[in-house]
């Protein structure tokens, strides 16, 4: 979890997010399934993203304007302000400890997600931080696992749809949630059934996870106001600027940075500059 | 046999003499990595002297200037609106574009504040050098820095940063491009906006 991964990926788009997937938990038992099969299609498309020089597939990206206006004045009167307010309310600490809990709960659908890429050792270090966090750590309150050094690992069902060699898609705003593409978004949805807790805890215990993720989303926001700020509000295009550093950024995780990060500094006319 | 090794150790200290006084136009992994060791060190220190945000931004657009090819950026941030550019319009951009980098960048550094960067590795892609660092900051888990270094000017220089993977010549080509659209391709105007960002 860097920089960019707490603030871009996490921070702009859980700023928004994790505050709305506590609504997204409830509805999951709608229909959900047809929008997983409908944008999984969708993700078929992605080879044309290699035909883009910027290496953006964007063909929605009218309507995605129209949600990202939507987003960015979420964030502004609703999303920025509680934040601030929760991050400068709350100790660190405390924010911390709500954050590792979140995360804790989540650490069983990393562990599925690693077996069904075929990552045993990730599989193994979730189990152990899960274990480790859950106990020690006192339901998950602290991180103790890092502090035995035992390393961070953190994947989806995006990433295993990637690992399945399933192609990125087309870029979208969601509302809400942010940047994703088809592939992110197929696995986020799957994602709502991939955590075994879910299963076995009643509510409305169950809540109490999606409660700390969206509280932990809202501490990220805080805490990272600077550089969430500045792409949405300060950048001359917030859309196109969100949309490119959140597509390099989920490519750098997933290991898929391809021939754009490629630039070579001497096929460039720099006379006069 | 005396011969040869006498002959051995006479080569192996000429060359040793000899090479450091080389002047360092042949880009090696070395000093790849010892620009990025100074840039990482020039950094620290400006993090460290406590000074005034703007005395801070100043001494960031110095750096900048000092380590990085300034007219590679400008130009690949430009993208083809440079073509039409007149020389004059190139050098205000180049100008206004070095102070809203130190600006921009330099209000990220802050955060470095008891941080410290540190070299990981170098390695050889085409015709430049990928440094790899590893950024520690207060609070956070670690996270991957890189510069590609070049001698395309002469001198080594960094053409290009990644942070997580997050591309700053992308990312400026396009806030750049953004810019230009929104003053209707009037490049005066950008420039002049571009003073009042960062």
């Amino acid at each position: 979890m860097g920089i960019w991964n707490n603030r871009i990926n996490y921070v702009y788009r859980i700023s928004n997010g994790d505050f709305a997937l506590s609504l997204f938990y409830r509805a999951r038992r709608a229909a959900i399934l047809l929008l997983a099969v409908g944008s999984l299609a969708a993700c078929a498309t992605s080879d044309q993203r290699q035909a883009q020089p910027d290496g953006v597939f964007d063909p929605y990206e009218a309507q995605n304007r129209r949600i990202h206006a939507f987003n960015r004045g979420l964030d502004r009167a609703v999303v920025r302000p509680a934040a601030v307010g929760y991050s400068t309310v709350l100790p660190d600490e405390i924010e911390d400890s709500i954050s590792h809990f979140a995360k804790n709960l989540g650490e069983p659908s990393v562990v599925v997600n690693s077996l069904l890429q075929g990552d045993a050792r990730g599989a193994g270090i979730s189990t152990v931080r899960f274990l480790t966090n859950s106990v020690l750590g006192i339901f998950g309150l602290f991180d103790v696992a890092s502090d035995f050094q035992i390393p961070q690992h953190d994947t989806d069902f995006g990433e295993t749809l990637y690992v399945w060699g399933v192609g990125e898609g087309a870029y979208v705003e969601l509302p809400l949630l942010g940047p994703s593409t088809a592939r992110n978004t197929t696995g986020k949805v799957v994602d709502l059934f991939t955590n075994p807790l879910s299963y076995m805890v009643d509510s409305p215990e169950q809540y109490y996870g999606t409660v700390a993720a969206a509280a932990s989303g809202l501490s990220r926001r805080g805490r990272f106001s600077d550089t969430v700020d500045s792409i949405l509000y300060e950048s001359a295009d917030s859309y196109a600027q969100a949309r490119l550093i959140w597509l390099q950024n989920r490519r750098f995780e997933l290991g898929d940075t391809g021939s754009a990060a490629e630039i070579d500094p001497f096929a460039l006319d720099t006379e006069g500059f | 046999m005396m011969m040869y090794r006498r002959h051995f150790i006479a080569a192996a200290t000429s060359a040793a003499t000899v090479l450091p006084a080389l002047p360092a136009f042949a880009l090696t992994e070395a000093s790849a990595e010892r620009l990025i060791n100074s840039l990482v060190g020039d950094i620290n220190g400006v993090i460290a002297s406590g000074k005034g945000e703007s005395a801070m931004f100043r001494d960031f657009e110095r750096i900048f200037a000092k380590y990085s090819d300034t007219s590679y950026i400008a130009a690949y941030a430009m993208g083809v609106d440079g073509r039409s550019a007149s020389n004059g319009q190139k050098r205000a951009f180049s100008k206004a574009f070095q102070g809203y980098i130190s600006r921009k960048y330099g209000r990220r550094f802050r955060e470095f504040i008891g941080g410290r960067l540190e070299v990981k590795g170098v390695r050889k892609v085409k015709n430049w050098f990928e440094v790899e660092t590893t950024a520690f900051l207060r609070g956070e888990s670690p996270f991957a820095v890189t510069f590609h270094v070049s001698d395309r000017s002469g001198r080594d220089l960094f053409f290009n940063m990644f942070i997580e993977g997050v591309n700053l010549l992308l990312t400026e080509r396009t806030e750049i491009g953004a810019l230009i659209d929104r003053n209707g391709g009037n490049i005066d105007a950008m420039i002049s906006d571009l003073g009042k960002l960062g």
